[in-house]
C-alpha cells in the first residue's frame, strides 16, 4: 500500500485537493454508513426502552445492593468523560505546542469530545433516580431559600462538566466556521442554505482571520487547564471520600492520564472506519496513527505506573484497611475485572514500543478496542470493587452484579454517542479544511504545484 | 386575504447585516508571494483600507499588513476576571445565605471554592472570547461595507479588494496586475 508518511508529500495534496476531498465526505451516504447509523439507533432504542422501565419501576431494576450504590452508571459516566479528554488534548494542548500532525485528526477528536460529554452528562441524571428533579443540582433561587453545598465535590463536578461541555462545544463550532464556509462555496441546494447560515458570513478576510486566530489561541489556552481540571475534579468525587481505594492523592493525575489514554484509543477506534468509509487515506496517514499510538504509549505508561504506585502505597502505608482493599481487588471475587484492566491497560500497550505494530493500522485498531475495554474496567474496579469490599464495615460487604438494566443503559449510551457522531461526520467537515492546508507548503510563483 | 407585514429593521441594524456596497477593485491571486508583493505595493502607494482574502491564516500576510494586535484579548481578560469574581460571589454568598454546618468546619472556606472560581473563570473567559471575535468581525464588516467576494477564496485562491472610486480604479487595476494577479475585476 502506497502510504505516504507526512501530509503534503504527495504531489496530489494541494489546497484544492484538500477542499474537494473533505467536501466529498459530505455527499450522499453509502450503504455502509446507513448500516452503522442503523446499528447506533438500534442500540439507542435499547437504552430508551431500559430508561422507560427505570422511570416506571425505579432504580431497583439496576443491580444496586448495599453498600454498592455507585455502580455501572457512574462507571459509564467516568468512562465517557474520560473519552472526551483526548479530544481537547489534541485540539487545544497540541495546538499550543504547534504540532502539525494534529490538524488531520483534531476535528474528529473534538467532535468526539462534545458527544462524549453529552453522553457522560446523561449518567448522573439517570443515576439520581428521580430524573425529573435533575435541576436541583443547579444553584437557582427557590422557594426554600436553599443553596447547594459548595464544599461537595459533586457540585464542583457539575460546574466542571457544565463548563467543559460549553467550552468544548464553542471550541468545536469556532473551528468549524472557516471550514463550513469552504464547503458552502462548493455546495448546492439545502446544504448551501445550511452552510450559509452556520458559516456566519465567513469570507476569510484579514480582519476576520486577525480576530479569529487570536481568539482561537486564547480559547486553546483556556481549554488547556480546563481539560486537566475536569478529570481531576471527577477524580475528587472519589478521592475526597474516605473509602479505601478511593482516598488517594494520586487520583487527579492518575485519572487525567487514564482519560487521555482512553480518549486517544477511542480516536483511533473512530478514525479507522471513517478513513475507510470516506476515502481519507491521503489526508489521515500512518504518520498520524503513529503519533496517536505514541500518545497512547506515553499515557498508558503513566497509567501503568499509577497502578504500581497504588498497590505499593497500599502496602507501604501499613494501613490494614488499605491493604485489605487492594488484596480484595486483585484476589477477591472481582479478580477477573482487575486483571482485565491491568492486562489491557498496562501490558497490552507495551506492544506499541514496536514500530511495526505502531504503524500497522489494523493492529492499532484492535489494541485501541482492548484499551477501551480495559479503561471501562478500570473505572468499574475503582468504583464498584472499592465499595463492595469495604473491609471496615464487615457487616456491609456485598457482591454487586450488574443487571440487564445496567447493560441496557450502557448499550444505549454507545448508541447515543455513535448516532451523534455519525450524523456529525456526514453533515459537517470531519477533517479541518483550513488547518490541513496550513501544514502544506503555500503555493508560490515559479512552482508547478503547491510543494 | 392576508397581508404580509414587514417590520423594518432599525437603520443601524440594517447596515450591520446588509451594509451598502462599496465600489472598488478585486484582484484574484494564486500565489502567496504574489499577494505579499501586491500588499507591499498597495501600502507604498498609500492604500490603507484594503481587504485581503485568504483560505488560511498566514503570518506573512499579517506581517505585510502590519495590523495592530486584535483587541479580542481584552475580552478574554475581562471575561476571565469577571468569571472568577462571579465564582467567588456565588460560592461565598450562597454559603453565607444558607449556612450548611458540616462536621464543625467553617462555613466560608476558600479552598473548595477555588474550584468553582476556576471553572467560572474558564467559562466566562471562553464565552467572552467568542463574543470578542464576533463583535470585532462584525464591526470590521460594518466599516468595510459589502465588498466583492469570490467563492474560490475559501478554497485555493488569495484575493485583495481595494475600495476605489472610478477615478482611482484604473491605477489600482494596473498595480494589481503588475503584482501578478490572475484576474482583476471592477465593481
Amino acid at each position: 500500500m502506497a502510504e505516504q508518511q507526512t501530509p503534503g508529500t504527495s504531489s496530489r495534496v494541494t489546497y484544492d485537493y484538500v477542499t474537494r476531498t473533505i467536501a466529498r465526505t459530505l455527499g450522499g451516504p453509502s450503504r455502509g454508513y446507513f448500516v452503522l447509523l442503523g446499528a447506533a439507533v438500534a442500540l439507542l432504542l435499547v437504552g430508551i426502552i431500559t430508561l422507560l422501565y427505570l422511570l416506571r419501576y425505579g432504580l431497583g431494576l439496576a443491580g444496586y445492593s448495599h453498600p454498592v450504590y455507585w455502580a455501572v452508571f457512574i462507571t459509564c459516566f467516568v468512562f465517557w468523560v474520560g473519552i472526551a479528554h483526548s479530544g481537547t488534548l489534541i485540539s487545544a494542548i497540541l495546538f499550543l505546542f504547534r504540532s502539525g500532525w494534529r490538524t488531520a485528526v483534531y476535528r474528529t477528536a473534538e467532535a468526539m469530545t462534545v458527544f462524549a460529554v453529552m453522553t457522560a452528562g446523561l449518567f448522573p441524571l439517570i443515576h439520581i433516580g428521580r430524573q425529573w428533579y435533575f435541576y436541583w443540582l443547579i444553584p437557582y433561587p427557590n422557594e426554600r431559600g436553599l443553596w447547594p453545598n459548595f464544599k461537595s465535590p459533586l457540585i464542583w463536578d457539575e460546574f466542571a462538566i457544565g463548563t467543559y461541555f460549553t467550552v468544548s462545544t464553542v471550541f468545536l463550532i469556532m473551528g468549524l466556521i472557516p471550514d463550513v464556509a469552504a464547503v458552502r462555496d462548493l455546495a448546492t441546494g439545502w446544504r448551501k442554505k445550511l452552510y450559509t447560515i452556520t458559516s456566519l458570513g465567513w469570507t476569510g478576510t484579514n480582519e476576520q482571520w486577525r480576530h479569529y486566530s487570536k481568539g482561537y489561541l486564547y480559547l486553546a489556552a483556556l481549554a488547556t487547564p480546563l481539560v486537566l481540571s475536569v478529570h481531576s475534579v471527577v477524580s475528587w468525587d472519589f478521592a475526597m471520600a474516605i473509602v479505601p481505594g478511593w482516598h488517594a492523592t494520586i487520583f487527579a493525575p492518575y485519572f487525567v492520564a487514564g482519560a487521555i489514554y482512553s480518549g486517544c484509543a477511542m480516536v483511533i477506534t473512530l478514525l479507522t472506519p471513517i478513513r475507510k468509509l470516506f476515502g481519507l487515506e491521503e489526508l489521515i496517514t500512518v504518520h498520524h496513527y503513529e503519533n496517536l499510538a505514541k500518545l497512547c504509549l506515553l499515557t498508558g505508561s503513566i497509567v501503568g505506573y499509577a497502578y504500581v504506585c497504588e498497590y505499593f502505597i497500599a502496602w507501604f502505608s501499613g494501613n490494614p484497611h488499605e491493604r485489605a482493599a487492594f488484596w480484595y481487588r486483585a484476589f477477591g471475587p472481582y479478580w477477573w475485572a482487575t486483571w482485565t484492566m491491568i492486562i489491557c491497560n498496562a501490558f497490552l500497550p507495551l506492544l506499541l514500543w514496536v514500530k511495526k505494530i505502531r504503524t500497522n493500522i489494523t493492529a492499532l485498531f484492535v489494541i485501541s478496542i482492548f484499551v477501551n475495554i480495559g479503561m471501562w474496567f478500570e473505572r468499574y474496579v475503582i468504583i464498584v470493587v472499592s465499595l463492595a469490599g469495604e473491609p471496615y464495615e464487615p457487616w456491609a460487604n456485598a457482591v454487586y452484579n450488574p443487571t440487564w438494566a445496567d447493560w441496557g443503559i450502557m448499550a444505549g449510551s454507545f448508541g447515543w454517542f455513535f448516532m451523534w457522531f455519525l450524523l456529525f461526520v456526514k453533515n459537517f467537515p470531519a477533517v479541518s479544511i483550513s488547518e490541513v492546508k496550513e501544514v502544506l507548503a503555500p503555493p508560490k510563483r515559479g512552482q508547478v504545484r503547491s510543494r | 386575504m392576508s397581508r404580509a407585514i414587514r417590520l423594518p429593521l432599525p437603520k443601524s441594524m440594517r447596515e450591520l447585516f446588509d451594509a451598502p456596497p462599496t465600489p472598488g477593485v478585486l484582484g484574484v491571486f494564486s500565489h502567496l508571494d504574489a499577494i505579499l508583493d501586491a500588499i507591499k505595493k498597495l501600502r507604498a502607494a498609500g492604500h490603507t483600507d484594503f481587504t485581503v482574502y485568504s483560505p488560511i491564516p498566514r503570518h506573512e500576510i499579517e506581517d505585510a499588513l502590519g495590523q495592530p494586535v486584535s483587541p479580542v484579548r481584552m475580552f478574554t481578560l475581562i471575561g476571565g476576571i469577571a468569571g472568577c469574581s462571579i465564582g467567588a460571589w456565588l460560592s461565598l454568598w450562597m454559603s453565607g445565605d444558607w449556612p450548611l454546618v458540616v462536621g464543625g468546619k467553617p462555613i466560608l472556606s476558600i479552598p473548595p471554592y477555588v474550584v468553582i472560581m476556576f471553572e467560572m473563570t474558564i467559562l466566562f473567559g471562553a464565552l467572552t472570547t467568542i463574543l470578542g471575535i464576533l463583535l470585532n468581525s462584525l464591526f470590521a464588516a460594518r466599516r468595510l461595507g459589502t465588498i466583492q467576494y469570490d467563492p474560490r477564496f475559501t478554497n485555493d485562491k488569495f484575493g485583495i479588494f481595494v475600495p476605489a472610486g472610478s477615478d482611482k480604479a484604473a491605477g489600482v487595476e494596473t498595480l494589481l496586475r503588475g503584482a501578478g494577479a490572475d484576474e482583476v475585476r471592477r465593481g
